[in-house]
């Protein structure tokens, strides 16, 4: 299936990625071929297949309700791009 | 010394042939001096590992030593490494210090193993040429206009280049294997579940999965000890029993069943990897294996299976990465989404921009069915496949590759082209089974791959299958033509 | 037109755990932004979840106290979207597969009848950071603490008719969590919020209007105001023949009005699918069945035995059983006292007025439920008559510290005379001290004395405190009738 250029951009924004618009034809190639490659997959018949999320046919471990992890701000904040007071800093959040 | 593998290390350090601080400043003068050629390490953390050298050999001293005591690794850049920078190949993570250790980092360090540093790779683990990454390409030691395979062709480089003997490297379609054929080296990718993946920068969750490139696979069994076994804080690592994997690396492989999928020596297959691979069986025929036609029928949809599950894992998995917490932040952000946009935009390259977009794509209302949930049926039917086969045979061969090593540059501009390398290795992936890669020969003096493939937790059986091959054949012990 | 009200709620309940649904990370309240954030709650790159069990427990237990379908298999996936308060770019949650699946309560309306509204699921998710919007300069600054603290959404059908029954549904449901322990309900701390879908239709009509969703309200009284006026917006709209907008609103308690969020102009696609880094969650009926019985008495059972069993009016069997901690203070209380009707009556009067007067929660009444139950003795036994306990409940009020009641009515000098010989003494000393009002009771008409003799009782009991009045209006109709 080819992507056109609107479907590149709406995908582009929803994933939060700035494509610069010199690039939108390569990625419309380039996606485009994935999506051929891909396709290969409708002409299988696979009813009654349940899907397999996980390799293996394992289930959750459950943790015990135990606090283990504590205070380390500084030492998670040491590598944040800016923060204040404790608090994550970014471009106002509007409501 | 720097040609000693790792079991070599482990026998001279206990024999007091030299220190840990001997071989771990060889190691780093010859990264020093040569990597630059290679460029398969990002970091080199020479003064801890001198440290940790110093420690271990003080441990000797004292009588507390082990196998693993002094012995000189080197991580891939997807494993955290507390207080070293850990960049996953990408810019997005150029200034990501790790505040904690993946567990299998600490597992080498609680061993006592010293790490040199952290090797190169493509960009997220997405690629199999090791081009993808922001810190540039890396060189094949074999020859250097050459591919070292991908996503972990800083791991192989730098075995192959007897910068290191072993180093750590993950899986999620051929990512060990690939590179360790291309450069003439035993690789190994465990069960999925084996090795916990904490630590470890997802790529794809369900696919992903840690192991080893090495020279034998007497150091990958000695290696796999330390990393195998639960992890509390890994929902998706298994409980399942951890055998010393070197107890069984002499075991006889008389009335051993090995099956050869015929989708795997198609007619597209080149005449002289069929061959190479033919005569590795015919050695495992002298070994005492029989060998048995088999089918894996659905072998042709596990790229287009990857290609949506990949990508759509890794879509929300890369997610994360928004210039908030960690890692790049782009100038100037004028509001919320271009931070996220710019950050992102900038902080990735292509191909993982094309892969996150391919998932977002396939995950997105209207083609969820179609695509996502598709390929995971599929998966399932390339999953039966194996259990079928593995119901007949003990392993099943073939091999790694295609072709060897491909020329830098070749496929940049149609990734799909890229894709289809992993044609052999990346049923595996999706299956969740083990594999290996050892050397089996050369093409035009680059080396070639024979891929074993073995049942659920059942990498004892493959370390032992590599490990008799290894030792009827020497293709493990050439080294690269021009090595220094 | 006439407009028939559609309004489902779903309700987000913090659960009761010590650490966070998929991380080891305290889920305490209140502490310095970011010191609860660990390395998963974070998104850090390659951190992994881990499942709480006790999380789990909570859920099922809801589940089971709703009559639920319990989910043998849950499936955790992952709800994409980027916001900076959503620290991994998606949300774990349960899509296809809740842990909770269709259930139901029954709620109480005002004209007394009940109504049954069902439940389409409670699912298990993680809560999100917050963003905090001042003090930092024109930006915001992101407090991950919140994040990944254990959340149940309740999903209700959308059968609730009015913004009183959605505000009763809300009411119940925080009944249901607090009496089953797994939150602690505290709303003003965001421990349950609520969100409102409101449409209108024609009545008659089948199918459904466009709907709106009122985002967070977290009183139960800004849930029936919200409503209230979403409805009216609404018929509003719709009256003049305007269409409404499915979107997302919040309700502003100041001006009484809802509005539309401004942050959400792209459209969502959340692009759910299973979370690989985690697995089925399997449970057995073995599990289902230990969990069941741990299950506390529920606030409709304890309603139907404080009537039932113990007599109480539908009204006081309702208000008493509807707090968990009301509840157990009218209880214990009752049962000290052994009378459970005389309880009620205190606990709905003297103690409601004391609690509204001093703005205060059942838990911090000064007076505790065992002091009561001995007040309440003491009326039984007759040692006090009831202003009498009053005024010991506000001594105890006043200071909680006196332990021991019989010397806290010795001292307040309060204990009820019952002696017949003593009281004899007072009230033939009052009518010899009051001639005129003896010979006017006299002159009084028989079918009129019962009200005549009322300034005799003022009298004696003046004379004398704590006179048992049963036994005053005995020995002065004897003594009076003797003249």
């Amino acid at each position: 299936m080819a992507l056109d250029q609107n479907q590149i951009r709406d995908i582009a924004e929803l994933s939060r990625l700035q494509i610069d618009d010199d690039q939108i034809t390569a990625y419309q190639q380039n996606l485009s071929n994935i999506l051929a490659l891909v396709d290969q997959l409708a002409a299988v018949d696979t009813q009654g297949i349940e899907p397999m999320a996980h390799p293996l046919d394992a289930t959750q471990r459950l943790r015990a309700d135990v606090v283990t992890e504590h205070n380390q701000r500084e030492h998670f904040q040491a590598i944040a791009p800016h923060t204040e007071q404790g608090h994550y800093l970014v471009p106002k959040v509007v409501e | 010394m720097h040609n000693k593998t790792i079991a070599e290390i482990s026998r001279d350090l206990a024999a007091g042939v030299y220190t840990s601080v001997d071989i771990t400043r060889e190691l780093l003068a010859r990264i020093e001096q040569h990597d630059a050629q290679y460029n398969s390490f990002i970091t080199v953390t020479a003064e801890q590992a001198l440290a940790q050298a110093a420690a271990a050999d003080a441990r000797r001293a004292a009588g507390q030593a082990s196998a693993w005591t002094g012995v000189p690794i080197a991580h891939k850049d997807i494993f955290c490494t507390n207080g070293v920078l850990t960049t996953c190949g990408s810019k997005m993570l150029s200034n990501f210090v790790a505040p904690y250790d993946a567990t299998i980092v600490d597992h080498f360090n609680q061993a006592g193993a010293v790490s040199l540093g952290k090797l190169n790779m493509d960009e997220f683990a997405m690629g199999s040429s090791n081009e993808s990454s922001y810190y540039g390409p890396v060189a094949n030691p074999w020859d250097r206009s050459r591919v070292p395979g991908g996503s972990s062709g800083g791991s192989a480089a730098a075995v192959a280049a007897r910068l290191v003997p072993g180093a750590t490297a993950s899986d999620t379609g051929g990512s060990i294997r690939q590179p360790a054929a291309f450069c003439g080296l035993t690789g190994l990718k465990p069960t999925y579940g084996r090795v916990s993946r904490w630590g470890m920068i997802a790529y794809a969750s369900s696919l992903d999965q840690a192991g080893v490139i090495t020279r034998t696979a007497e150091d990958a069994a000695m290696m796999l000890n330390v990393m195998a076994g639960l992890d509390a804080k890994d929902s998706t690592c298994m409980d399942h029993p951890v055998p010393d994997y070197t107890a069984t690396l002499n075991d006889s492989l008389a009335g051993l069943t090995i099956g050869l999928p015929k989708e795997y020596f198609s007619r597209d297959l080149s005449p002289a990897m069929a061959e190479k691979v033919r005569t590795a069986i015919a050695h495992y025929e002298q070994l005492g294996a029989t060998v048995k036609d088999i089918s894996l029928p659905n072998t042709h949809l596990a790229i287009p299976a990857y290609y949506i599950i990949a990508p759509a894992e890794c879509s929300a998995n890369l997610s994360r990465m928004d210039g908030v917490r960690f890692g790049y932040r782009c100038d100037d952000p004028k509001d919320i989404n271009d931070l996220f946009k710019r950050s992102r935009g900038e902080g990735f390259g292509n191909e993982v921009k094309r892969r996150i977009m391919i998932g977002t794509y396939a995950l997105s209302a209207g083609f969820y069915d179609a695509y996502y949930n598709k390929a995971q049926q599929v998966r399932r039917l390339i999953k039966n496949d194996f259990v079928e086969a593995f119901k007949e045979v003990d392993v099943i061969m073939g091999p790694t590759t295609p072709t060897p090593a491909f020329p830098q540059g070749s496929n940049s501009d149609d990734p799909v082209a890229m894709y289809l390398e992993d044609i052999f290795t990346i049923a595996l992936n999706l299956a969740g089974l083990p594999g290996m890669s050892i050397p089996c020969g050369h093409i035009n003096q680059l080396p070639v791959g024979l891929q074993l493939i073995g049942n659920y937790f059942d990498e004892a059986r493959l370390l032992n299958c590599a490990h008799q091959f290894q030792q009827v054949t020497d293709w493990h012990q050439h080294t690269p033509h021009d090595l220094a | 037109m006439e407009w028939e009200v559609v309004i489902g709620l779903e309700i987000h309940a913090q659960l009761a755990t010590q650490s966070k649904i998929f991380s080891g990370a305290a889920t305490a309240y209140g502490a310095d932004a970011n010191t609860q954030a660990c390395a998963v709650d974070l998104g850090l790159p390659g951190v992994l979840p881990v499942f709480n069990e006790e999380a789990l427990r909570m859920a099922v237990k809801f589940g089971l106290a709703i009559d639920a379908e319990i989910g043998k298999k849950s499936v955790f996936d992952r709800k994409n979207y980027f916001y900076p308060d959503s620290p991994k770019g998606y949300q774990t949650t349960q899509l296809h597969y809740p842990t909770v699946g269709m259930g139901h309560i029954d709620i109480e309306l005002d004209d007394g009848s009940t109504r049954r509204i069902n439940v389409t699921r409670a699912h298990l998710e993680e809560d999100a950071g917050k963003s905090v919007h001042e003090g930092f300069g024109g930006l915001s600054g992101i407090d991950l603490n919140r994040a990944g603290t254990p959340l149940i959404e309740i999903v209700s059908e959308p059968e609730l008719r009015s913004a009183k029954e959605a505000s009763a549904y809300f009411r119940k449901m925080h009944s249901i969590v607090t009496y089953l322990g797994i939150c602690d309900g505290d709303l003003s701390q965001g421990s349950m919020r609520c969100d409102c879908n409101v449409s209108l239709r024609p009545k008659g009509q089948t199918e459904f209007g466009t709907r709106t969703e009122i985002k967070n309200v977290n009183s139960f009284r800004n849930v029936e105001r919200a409503i209230e006026a979403e409805i009216e917006r609404q018929m509003d709209i719709l009256e003049e023949g305007g269409r409404i907008i499915q979107e997302t609103r919040l309700y502003d308690a100041d001006k009484n009005e809802t509005r539309a969020m401004r942050s959400k102009e792209v459209a969502n696609d959340y692009r759910y699918f299973p979370c690989p880094d985690l697995l089925p969650v399997i449970i057995d009926d073995n599990y289902i069945e230990a969990v069941r019985a741990t299950l506390p008495e529920l606030p409709d059972q304890k309603r139907h035995r404080f009537q039932k069993d113990h007599g109480l009016s539908a009204i006081d069997a309702a208000v008493l059983s509807s707090q968990r901690e009301l509840a157990h203070y009218f209880e214990t209380a009752a049962q000290i006292a052994n009378d459970y009707k005389l309880a009620a009556n205190w606990v709905q009067g003297d103690v409601s007025a004391t609690l509204n007067r001093l703005e205060l929660d059942i838990t911090a009444l000064p007076v505790s439920a065992e002091q009561l139950g001995q007040i309440l003795l003491r009326i039984k036994d007759n040692t006090l008559n009831n202003g009498g306990a009053k005024e010991v409940f506000n001594a105890l009020l006043a200071d909680p510290s006196q332990t021991d009641i019989d010397a806290l009515i010795d001292q307040l000098g309060l204990k009820q005379v019952s002696d017949t010989g003593a009281i004899e003494a007072i009230v033939n000393d009052v009518l010899a001290a009051n001639p005129k009002l003896v010979e006017s009771y006299l002159a009084t008409p028989e079918d009129k004395r019962a009200k005549a003799i009322g300034p005799f009782i003022g009298l004696v009991r003046k004379a004398a405190k704590g006179v048992n009045p049963q036994v005053v209006m005995d020995v002065l109709q004897q003594q009076l009738n003797r003249l």
